[in-house]
């Protein structure tokens, strides 16, 4: 097979995924869990091949883009769009990188899941998981393949059900694992916030095509520059709100923390490493219209900065261990965001397959501490106890729940504050974290350090403020990095369950290791003066120039970086945290470090201005007009009243008495006959009906003979 | 021409063999009596793809028909005319494909009656068909009329409480506009000299003043029916009340003969009103389709909720009939039927969890993922076909709508699809806000009512997997690969659209 015939295979990276779920929908009943976690992984894995060998039939063809038709779709007279997948640098980047990441963390999934299933007493709900994360590799391939605007559309909401589904996995509990709808209103607020970016989404499409006449890559993007620049700016600025949505940005971030309540794998892949980063891919693959709308670049740099900061600043105030990775990737995203806004593609792109790479690596690993929590908790459930360890842990649970008036009396294994010295009881775990942590700070030689380097220097020539507002945040990243690790795996054990943690095993961390590798040498993708990634990426985005390195740029960042990190270490490290006690930066900042810790309280305003605001509205159209005012009074009183006055009236005048009644009576034995139920009705109702025709006769009699 | 071989008459009337037989039947033979019912709708809808095999989809034109002299008297033209194109063949086969699977679903929900339940039934799957072929006014308003005599007595004997309310309720409502129509049917018979619909389409000019008129008097009876915004209040009251079955062809097919009249005879016999028309018709659509959205959100009944949001479906419907361009009306027409797939399986799934709950309350649902599994499944993909979600069938026709009607000249504002999109945020607001007091969330209370009364709730069994999985197949069909559908449809729409400016 040659080259070209290699691109053929591009349908398969949708069709490994949804062979994996169906066997393991229809057959997965009767496999171990083993199985059906190998089933979904080698599903994964065998769609990276696929990835990989259309990388190389890129790499030893031409590099230009191939367009590989499948089946047709919707064809409405102008418009005319099919399932073509599109195989280019760019779009075989993010099936690497989905596809890649996706079987690392789908083995990991292996492990955690079945120890997550079996903490929360469900042995069964295993499979379901592996069903829904191929699901997700299947969308999120439809999402970076597809040759148009309209089928990326299919996998960009085909990922926000996966992600629906995933956050809301335990859904009939809340994060600490007791009855409740709080997983399942997370869930439901991703979607929904999602789908308000969509709505933007939509009308960008709709715009599109009656200017176009297409929403097909290659046509919009052939005509593009023939298009009045105003159309071209609303498309992407309508764009942007879809970009908002998917990838946290201000003002439609909000869904992402929530997002939290999904099992931990769920949030290394979908809500770190890949689905969020959709946005990110959009504009970089629209960045032929970009490029022609300046105002729409400025203000995506504009959202992508201002949301870096925030984000991270909010970081710096949070205590759940997977919370402050959550800001952190908000804030990473606002990084990419930025980047693709200022034009500078490869750097945003570069960005977003490190990010991948390490903070995959984060999550996973505070999975793993996480799970080490659980392991330790669990024990000391045994050791207090009564019969065998599972009762045991059901009847603590119980008893948490009983009193349910002291909330914080339920164990929470994700609460930093709980934590503490870990890297004794979990080396392993430790120092892959590590790693992560400072790739992340942008340490050099990490892959952090590239990428984030390169966005900066972009930014340091194109837009001096962005470029503060990301450096500014790159400081209170390695600030809040520092402090989460010195929180958990410094000090002393700040609970007895921290003491009895217990390291994970190895089908948990080699995964991690593999991403701690990436996490290390990722930058070797793009490292200056070689700029690989940039000579890949140009044969798809036009006009990508290698970025400079600027050794002052480097310098300040690493410099801040490491002043970040000292300023943790006196805070954090010094005098470590000690059971009870305040957050030391607390003391410092006052009210400020309130702001941060209740997040600017946005969630709150949200509900009051919005979602509040709607379902009085709602309740008020249901209840007012549409019950009191449009059912009762309108049709019960104004209508019926009058029509029932008005007959009895006519009736009386006795017109034609014998004649309706006569009607009425033999209709009315006929259906006395049929239903004994309604002899109630039958008399004024039929009588009533036969006096509307006759009155409908009589108009219709009289107009013609009038006329 | 043999009357009798005819596909249209055999499917249209085959229906009365089905009652036929069934007026031999013993009362008390409940089995009998809805195997009989069963394969008599399912051998009507064998008769319906026979047709569909004679169907030749790339002619625009009335296809299959007849038209025989019926009543001539007095200078009155009527005729017995049928005929099948683009824009009657998926509905035609909507009916037939939903009533076995209605009749299904009645297997042991409907103990009483049994036999006058199936007749009725019977008699209204005959009547729907004979509204969807007619091609002569006064047949056509017969049938119409038709309709609600046994829609009027599924819904007054085998209702709810408030039954009887709702009967009559329903059957006044739709009365009244009727008698407009009827008024209208008239004028036209009388002064155009016929009552042929492709005859007086192909005559044509009405001046304009009266086109208007006559618009608005067919408007009126076919804007009850869809339900359009604000004459839809009886559609919450028949729905809740109507048993299962009754509700899974009211929102399945009732409703889409107020759509279909209005592409039938509104769009093509009154162009010049209806481009008139278009704005203030997009108008009241896109208030429905905010207005139902948001008050199917507040319900705390689960029939009602679905109730609303057919008023809200039914209002993307209209706007694409109106944007009367190709996109709009072809995803107005494949909504019609996407709307009886998915509202219909939405009523069928309610159905089958009260049979075992007897409640329809939200607030005392919750957690029933657990408790059954499948069931669970089926709903979501249901849900999500009915909000739009990309590759199943909602999408293809909203997106088509929404489209036709952002760049439509008759509307002239994309702002009316602008307001319309933002229904679909709405629509993810309600579906999931249902989706999650069922089956998310803790276990509610009525897991523990059910079992006081001895026995467990249960997952599907293989009649009701039976029942809806010919749904599903087709909400992944038409999401997935619509182009067989458009096939059927773009003819006849071309066609439709000569009679507009372009």
């Amino acid at each position: 097979m040659g080259s070209s015939g290699l691109f053929s295979l591009v349908p398969l990276i949708v069709f490994l995924p949804v062979a994996g779920l169906l066997i393991n929908m229809i057959f997965g009943g009767r496999l171990s869990e083993k199985t059906i976690g190998a089933i979904a992984s080698a599903a994964t894995g065998l769609a990276f091949v696929i990835a990989v060998l259309l990388g190389v039939a890129l790499w030893t063809g031409s590099g230009e883009t191939v367009v590989v038709p499948f089946a047709d779709w919707i064809h409405i007279g102008d418009l005319n769009v099919a399932w073509n997948f599109r195989v280019d640098t760019l779009s075989v980047l993010m099936m690497l990188v989905v596809s890649g990441v996706g079987t690392l963390i789908h083995i990991y999934a292996i492990g955690y899941m079945h120890e997550d299933v079996r903490f929360k007493h469900d042995i069964p709900r295993y499979r379901r998981f592996f069903v829904f994360m191929n699901l997700f590799i299947a969308m999120m391939m439809i999402l970076v393949s597809g040759d148009s605007y309209l089928m990326l559309f299919v996998g960009w909401e085909g990922v926000g059900l996966c992600s629906f589904l995933l956050i809301g996995f335990w859904y009939d509990m809340d994060t600490l694992g007791r009855p409740s709808f709080a997983n399942s209103n997370a869930a439901k607020k991703a979607f929904i916030t999602n789908r308000i970016g969509d709505f933007g989404f939509l009308i960008a499409g709709f715009t599109m095509f009656w200017w176009f006449k297409s929403l097909n890559f290659g046509d919009v993007f052939s005509m593009a520059t023939t298009i009045p620049a105003g159309v071209i700016l609303f498309i992407t600025i309508f764009l942007l709100v879809g970009v908002a949505g998917k990838s946290a940005q201000i003002p439609l971030f909000v869904w992402l923390p929530d997002a939290m309540a999904g099992p931990t794998p769920v949030s290394a892949l979908i809500h770190a490493a890949t689905m969020v980063t959709a946005g990110v891919y959009l504009v970089a693959r629209s960045a032929p219209l970009y490029t022609l709308a300046p105002q729409a670049q400025t203000t995506v740099a504009l959202v992508g900065g201002i949301t870096a900061l925030f984000a991270a600043t909010i970081a710096v105030g949070q205590y759940d261990i997977k919370k402050v990775l959550a800001y952190s990737t908000i804030s990473q995203l606002g990084f990419m965001v930025a980047a693709v806004g200022m034009g500078a593609f490869v750097a945003g792109m570069f960005h977003l397959v490190t990010h991948a790479f390490f903070k995959a690596l984060l999550f996973l690993s505070a999975g793993s501490v996480i799970l080490g929590m659980e392991r330790g908790h669990h024990h000391l459930a045994h050791q207090e106890g009564h019969g065998s360890p599972e009762s045991a842990d059901r009847e603590h649970r119980q008893q948490e729940l009983s009193d349910s008036g002291h909330l914080e009396e339920v164990f929470d294994p994700g609460d930093m504050r709980n934590m503490g010295g870990l890297r004794k009881q979990m080396p392993v775990t430790f120092w892959l974290y590590l790693i992560g942590a400072l790739a992340l700070a942008g340490i050099f030689p990490l892959a952090g350090f590239w990428s984030k380097d390169e966005i900066l220097a972009d930014a340091f020539q194109k837009f001096p403020a962005v470029y503060w507002l990301l450096t500014i945040a790159a400081f209170l990243t390695a600030f809040y990095m520092g402090r989460q690790v010195w929180m958990v795996f410094f000090g002393k054990p700040r609970h007895a369950v921290a003491e009895k943690a217990e390291e994970s095993p190895k089908v948990i961390t080699v995964p991690l290791m593999v991403l701690a590798a990436l996490a290390i040498l990722g930058g070797a993708l793009n490292l200056p003066g070689i700029h690989t990634l940039t000579s890949w990426l140009e044969h798809t985005i036009a006009g990508v120039e290698a970025g400079e390195f600027n050794f002052l740029v480097a310098g300040l960042s690493t410099g801040l970086a490491l002043l970040a990190i000292f300023l943790s270490w006196l805070l954090y490290e010094r005098q470590p945290l000690a059971e009870g006690q305040k957050d030391p930066l607390k003391k410092l900042l006052g009210p400020v470090f309130t702001v941060f810790e209740r997040k600017y309280w946005v969630d709150e305003f949200y509900w009051a201005v919005f979602v509040n605001r709607y379902v009085d509205i709602a309740r008020f159209l249901a209840n007012v007009i549409d019950g009191r005012f449009w059912h009762d009074f309108v049709h019960e009183k104004v209508i019926a009243g009058t029509y029932n006055w008005l007959s009895r009236t006519v009736l009386d005048l006795g017109v034609d008495r014998h004649f309706i009644d006569a009607i009425a009576n033999g209709l009315g034995e006929l259906t006395k006959r049929i239903s004994t139920s309604l002899r109630r009705l039958q008399n004024g109702f039929v009588r009533s009906y036969a006096l509307a025709v006759l009155l409908g006769v009589v108009v219709i009699v009289g107009y013609l003979l009038l006329k | 021409m043999n009357f009798i071989t005819n596909p249209l008459i055999l499917v249209t009337f085959f229906p009365l063999v089905g009652v036929l037989a069934l007026l031999f039947i013993p009362a008390d033979k409940k089995n009998v009596l809805r195997w009989t019912t069963l394969v008599a709708s399912l051998l009507t809808f064998g008769l319906s793809i026979w047709m569909l095999t004679m169907f030749n989809k790339s002619n625009p034109d009335l296809q299959l028909g007849f038209s025989l002299p019926w009543i001539q008297v007095a200078g009155w033209n009527i005729s017995f005319a049928m005929g099948v194109d683009g824009l009657s063949i998926l509905l035609v086969l909507l009916t037939t494909f939903l009533t076995p699977i209605a009749i299904l679903s009645t297997w042991t929900a409907v103990e009483e009656r049994v036999k006058d339940f199936m007749i009725f039934f019977t008699l209204l799957e005959m009547g729907m068909l004979g509204v969807f072929l007619a091609q002569d006014l006064f047949l056509f308003y017969i049938f119409w009329e038709f309709t609600l005599v046994p829609m009027y007595f599924l819904i007054g004997i085998w209702g709810g409480p408030r039954r009887i309310y709702a009967a009559i309720k329903f059957f006044l409502y739709t009365m009244a506009g009727s008698i407009l129509m009827l008024l209208a049917i008239l004028w036209l018979g009388i002064y155009q000299g016929t009552f042929s619909v492709p005859e007086l389409i192909t005559k044509g000019g009405i001046p304009g003043n009266v086109q208007l008129w006559l618009f608005l008097a067919f408007a009126a009876a076919f804007a009850i029916k869809v339900p359009m915004w604000p004459l839809h209040s009886w559609l919450p009251d028949a729905h809740v009340e109507a048993p299962t079955a009754g509700s899974v062809i009211l929102a399945g097919v009732l409703l889409k003969m107020g759509t279909y009249g209005f592409l039938r005879f509104n769009l093509p016999m009154f162009p010049e009103a209806a481009l008139k028309a278009a704005p203030w018709m997009a108008l009241l659509a896109v208030i429905g389709i905010i207005y139902g959205a948001a008050v199917s959100y507040a319900q705390k009944d689960i029939k009602k909720l679905v109730a609303y949001s057919s008023v809200s479906h039914l209002g993307f419907v209209m706007l694409g009939l109106f944007a009367l361009n190709a996109q709009g009306i072809e995803g107005g027409i494949l909504q019609m039927i996407n709307h009886g797939l998915s509202t219909g399986a939405l009523f069928l799934l309610v159905g089958m969890v009260y049979e075992q709950t007897h409640t329809r309350e939200f607030s005392v649902y919750g957690g029933l993922w657990k408790i059954m599994p499948v069931y669970g499944a089926v709903m979501l993909i249901v849900s999500l076909s009915s909000m739009g979600l990309p590759g199943l069938n909602g999408f293809i026709g909203e997106f088509a709508i929404l489209l036709g009607a952002f760049g439509s000249k008759a509307i002239g504002s994309p702002w009316f699809a602008g307001v319309a999109a933002a229904g679909v945020i709405l629509a993810a607001v309600y579906i999931l806000y249902m989706f999650q007091k069922i089956f998310l969330g803790p276990e509610g209370s009525i897991v523990e009512e059910v079992k006081k009364h001895g026995h467990a709730l249960r997952d599907l069994n293989l009649r009701e997997i039976v029942t809806v999985a010919p749904l599903l197949v087709l909400i992944f069909w038409i999401g997935l690969y619509p182009k067989p559908f458009f096939e059927l449809i773009a003819p006849a729409v071309e066609k439709l659209l000569m009679a507009f400016p372009h």
